[in-house]
């Protein structure tokens, strides 16, 4: 995405500059740890939603992921 | 957004591992579950999701996610260290970014907290088990950090070759402190069998070499051949 944007040949890398790189970082760190705390945690350790219904279905995928699961 | 496609490639393949090397173990745990609680005379759970859901639909679900989120975080990491690491191309840095990853957040993590199977584990200690694993991945992500960063301030004297042997000891000085550190658990029945146990974890570990790996190699060709192609707009950023 980004990094396509910078260098050509690459004898020397540029570095993307962290201004350009930051609000990508902010929004796209935060949901992305969220998707990972869907699979990881939720309805386990700490809830959002109340139900079991996200965590038995993620089930196997958090147990063979190395989630602690339940 | 190419690290989260093919953060989904390497789901898919995870998921394949997943599907014919994790199920059977996870379905053999169950089947103790059942067993031992059959015999305690306690009535099965209820299943709110069937296992079928589970192991087929629920498990790709949970790998995509998993994956495409890894990968997304994987593309952000890889855009800031590209150019700051020293004269390296995609290539080489997406592989290299890759085998960081797998060694910090999972290997290290697992060997103090394995991957447990369905039946090992209290239900009354998920809180604490889980804050130890996450303070687990964290601490090991500072580890690297700080012996990445040693190890390269160092290199200007010592030569690069004995600068990467300090940082490299130093990564594994810091996490054998911190696994010495934090508290054992241990909440395997005793009756669970313990092959069981064992091909569930390699089943484990299997999946995340195969899904770092697709993301290491995948992602620099990708990232390498697009560089290549586009040139020109090298110039906007200059």
């Amino acid at each position: 995405m980004i990094n396509a944007a910078v260098a050509g040949p690459v004898a020397q890398p540029v570095p993307i500059p962290v201004r350009t790189l930051l609000p990508w970082v902010i929004f796209g760190g935060i949901m992305m740890l969220l998707m990972i705390y869907f699979v990881g945690a939720e309805e386990g350790a700490t809830s959002i939603i109340s139900g079991m219904y996200v965590h038995e279905y993620v089930h196997d995928g958090r147990h063979l992921l190395g989630f602690p699961c339940h | 957004m190419r690290g989260m496609l093919v953060g989904i490639v390497a789901g898919l393949l995870a998921f394949g591992f997943a599907k014919t090397f994790g199920e059977p173990q996870v379905d053999r745990a169950i089947t103790f579950e059942s067993q031992i609680d059959a015999a305690k005379g306690e009535a099965p759970e209820p299943e709110l999701v069937s296992r079928e859901v589970q192991s087929s639909i629920g498990l790709l679900t949970g790998v995509i996610v998993y994956s495409t989120a890894i990968g997304g975080l994987f593309s952000l990491v890889f855009a800031y260290a590209y150019g700051r690491v020293g004269n390296i191309g995609p290539r080489a840095l997406s592989a290299l970014l890759a085998a960081a990853g797998l060694l910090s957040i999972i290997i290290v993590p697992e060997l103090k907290y394995p991957a447990n199977p369905p039946s090992v584990g209290n239900p009354d200690t998920i809180g604490l088990r889980t804050e130890l694993y996450f303070v687990m991945v964290l601490i090991s992500l500072a580890a690297l950090t700080v012996s990445v960063i040693a190890g390269r301030r160092l290199a200007p004297r010592h030569g690069a070759w004995n600068a990467t042997l300090i940082g490299s000891a130093l990564f594994v000085v810091l996490i054998a402190v911190a696994q010495i550190l934090l508290r054992d658990i241990n909440e395997v029945p005793a009756e669970f069998p313990a092959v069981v146990l064992w091909r569930f974890r390699v089943a484990a570990l299997g999946i995340q070499f195969v899904l770092w790996g697709t993301l290491g190699l995948l992602f620099g060709y990708l990232t390498e051949r697009s560089m290549s192609a586009t040139p020109a707009r090298r110039v906007v950023y200059q």
